[in-house]
């Protein structure tokens, strides 16, 4: 067993041995470089490979988002953060229309290697503005690839996937995990998008999430195992392209499925994966499904309201429970 | 500021030129930095005899945001144009007119599918820019495009496949007009969003100067783009990263349904030098003086790594999108026009400059039959064949 690293660092590690493998990979974003970025993410990055490949970008989204197209269309791999995923609204053209479509539009003419890495999630009353989960948006456009990573292992063997990846992929991080620690694994290892991951096997119930939400899977199963109550813990990694077949296979299992994600539930990726289930597997269902999520309003401020508006472990033991009943 | 102050006090005769010269004062600043503004003030643009070689005669009202003019430094001479070079750009952009006018012809009667924007009268700034540039530099393009295609080489028949959606287009199809690109001629896309390819030219200049390749990139756009703000976060990052990149404006007074005037009120002359980005104005209905501005233009990205703005003054001859019937428009503003039409023009010249009217006619003959070939074999080519759509969309193999 390795040494405890922060989820932080192993994204640091991640970028740094992904620039130290291929020159054409480049590092750009606001305050990425000089100050190491707004969660640590980028730390000492510059010193190691200068300012042409870390660059500290004006708050531009749509441009900087677009030139990373440009320079993808041009042989670059850019990785791009998006400081707050809020603020990826502001770059939605490139993202949507450009990046996402270039390959499919253009006869298959180019590829567009690019990663835009961005902080979703709240549970730091940064308010309604800077604390939005949206990569549900993502997954519905295609030509876009959107990940987000709930491990330490997982946060270095992704992103470095995704570096490697030929196409547009949305690289989601949770500000709540930065700080979070993990065992290291021995070997470092680059990840496979679009393959989830069984946390942990149970008989009774599938719990599929993934990001922040995954350690509170975790604690709810565990509280949920002492009364006897053995969750499937499914850690779904890569949420376009989805591994639907991990997910049917622990339905079969387990013939009761719960879905969990800090997003609002409504048209969330849990609508998705129900609807895909139960497509897929009708006779599986012994029970109705559940998604827990954030109600359908903006994230408050006010540290009360927040704790109220995020999923909580007491909330996932419960509604696993009134599944089961 | 004093641009401001003039246009509310409403000058007059040698107080307006005064006026438009002080105006003037930073773009000329950002394009010469060795001079002085007291030099500048010396020496008004307004004083001297036409020791510049280019001009807009522009007097519209539609288009008073470009009086302020600046303008290209070369010398008298090379106003005269060189009768072979130009032979050449006629030649270019007859073949761009020849190529609309059939598609005017096929989408009137119904034989091109969703909607084409015509270049008719903007031939100039496509073959003027893009004849100046290298083989290695990139370009993005707008819907309004196909111009660039033809001058930048794209094969017709490639190009007639795409517009009509056939299997063999340039991108099998799936595009359409409004989003042809080659990446084998440096072409990274035309683009249904206005403004949105001047960032991928951004990116793509960042990657050439990051690879430290001497090409460079041109980033084309009409003066509609310019109510969209990453036109001037574009400006802002091309100067502060040296970039080279050219920006070009292809000014031809609309933004699709009403004119550009009602819709804009900045100087882009005199945003772009905020940015510290050299600009000059240039007729666009004159081939061989666009010609001569984006060689001179290029020139300086290329030797300074730095941006460098193009705004040509062209002219919409046709409406929006073909088939539209322009009851927004003046009949006097199409027939201004058409007699500013860059194709007339350089015909003049050239028979002024000698060159026999059969040779001209040979040209155009030349490029009709080349255009009819490569639009009846494009009707007869089959369309894409019914595909596995979703296994399109990702590129799954090793780069």
């Amino acid at each position: 067993m390795g040494a405890e690293v922060s989820f932080r660092s192993a994204l640091n590690r991640a970028l740094g041995d992904a620039l130290e493998a291929d020159s054409s990979v480049f590092v750009m974003g606001e305050d990425v470089a000089y100050a190491g970025g707004s969660f640590g993410v980028t730390r000492g990055l510059l010193d190691r490979f200068g300012p042409t490949r870390i660059r500290d970008t004006p708050l531009s989204e749509n441009a900087i988002v677009g030139a990373a197209v440009g320079a993808a269309l041009s042989g670059l791999r850019p990785v791009v953060e998006i400081m707050f995923m809020d603020f990826v609204t502001l770059a939605m053209d490139a993202i949507v229309n450009q990046a996402a479509k270039a390959r499919f539009m253009f006869g298959g003419q180019f590829t567009v290697p690019l990663v835009i890495r961005a902080a979703h999630g709240g549970g730091i009353s940064a308010g309604p503005q800077h604390s939005q989960c949206l990569e549900a948006w993502f997954t519905h456009v295609p030509g876009l690839k959107v990940v987000c990573p709930g491990s330490v292992e997982d946060a270095y063997g992704l992103l470095r996937a995704a570096i490697d990846d030929p196409n547009p992929v949305i690289f989601v991080e949770n500000k709540a995990l930065y700080g979070r620690k993990g065992v290291a694994p021995a070997v470092w290892e680059t990840g496979k998008l679009g393959k989830a991951k069984i946390v942990r096997p149970g008989k009774d119930v599938t719990l599929v999430t993934y990001g922040a939400t995954v350690a509170q899977g975790e604690a709810a199963a565990s509280q949920l195992m002492r009364g006897g109550i053995e969750v499937e813990l499914i850690d779904l990694r890569s949420l376009q392209p989805w591994d639907e077949t991990s997910v049917l296979e622990s339905l079969r299992r387990t013939h009761r499925l719960a879905v969990c994600h800090e997003a609002v539930t409504a048209f969330g990726i849990g609508a998705e994966i129900v609807a895909r289930m139960l497509e897929l597997g009708f006779d599986e269902w012994d029970a109705p499904p559940v998604r827990i999520g954030a109600p359908f309003s903006p994230l408050p401020f006010a540290p009360n309201l927040e704790k109220q508006f995020l999923p909580s472990t007491e909330g996932i033991v419960e509604a696993l429970r009134g599944l089961l009943r | 500021m004093l641009g401001l102050v003039c246009r509310r006090s409403q000058p007059t005769g040698a107080v307006r030129l005064a006026a438009r010269a002080r105006n003037l004062l930073p773009a000329l600043w950002a394009a010469d930095k060795g001079s002085t503004a007291k030099t500048l003030y010396a020496t008004p643009w307004y004083n001297k005899e036409p020791n510049v070689a280019l001009y807009a005669p522009w007097s519209d009202v539609e288009h008073r945001i470009f009086r302020v003019l600046s303008f290209v430094k070369a010398n008298v001479s090379a106003r005269q144009p060189d009768a072979t070079v130009l032979q050449e750009l006629y030649s270019d952009m007859e073949l761009i007119r020849q190529v609309e006018l059939r598609l005017s012809t096929m989408f009137a009667g119904n034989q091109i599918p969703g909607f084409i924007h015509s270049s008719i009268g903007q031939e100039a700034v496509a073959v003027g820019v893009i004849r100046a540039m290298q083989s290695s530099d990139t370009l993005v393009s707008t819907h309004r495009g196909h111009g660039h295609c033809v001058s930048r080489g794209l094969g017709l028949e490639k190009l007639f496949q795409e517009i009509l959606g056939r299997e063999a287009g340039v991108c099998k199809g799936r595009g359409g007009s409004m989003h042809i690109a080659d990446a084998s001629l440096g072409m990274l896309g035309a683009n249904g969003i206005v403004g949105a390819g001047v960032p991928i030219a951004l990116g793509s200049a960042l990657a050439q100067k990051t690879r430290k390749s001497k090409a460079v990139a041109v980033a084309f756009f009409g003066d509609g783009a310019l109510g969209e703000g990453v036109i001037y976060e574009c400006m802002n990052l091309a100067s502060l990263w040296d970039l080279p990149l050219l920006f070009v404006c292809e000014h031809n007074g609309w933004s699709e349904f009403t004119p550009s005037s009602k819709e804009y009120c900045g100087d882009l002359i005199s945003i772009a030098a905020g940015f510290h980005i050299p600009g000059n104005v240039v007729d666009g209905s004159d081939v061989w003086a666009v010609n001569l501005a984006a060689k001179s233009a290029l020139d300086a990205v290329r030797s300074g790594g730095r941006p460098q703005l193009l705004v040509c003054m062209a002219q919409r001859i046709r409406g929006h999108f073909e088939g539209d019937p322009q009851r927004y428009r003046d009949r006097s503003d199409i027939e201004r026009a058409q007699a500013r039409d860059p194709i007339t023009r350089a015909l003049e010249e050239l028979h002024a400059l000698g060159v026999p009217t059969d040779t001209t006619d040979a040209i155009r003959a030349r490029s009709k039959e080349a255009v009819q070939t490569a639009a009846e074999a494009a009707q007869l080519a089959p369309e894409p064949a019914i595909c596995d759509l979703v296994g399109a969309v990702y590129f799954e193999g090793a780069v």
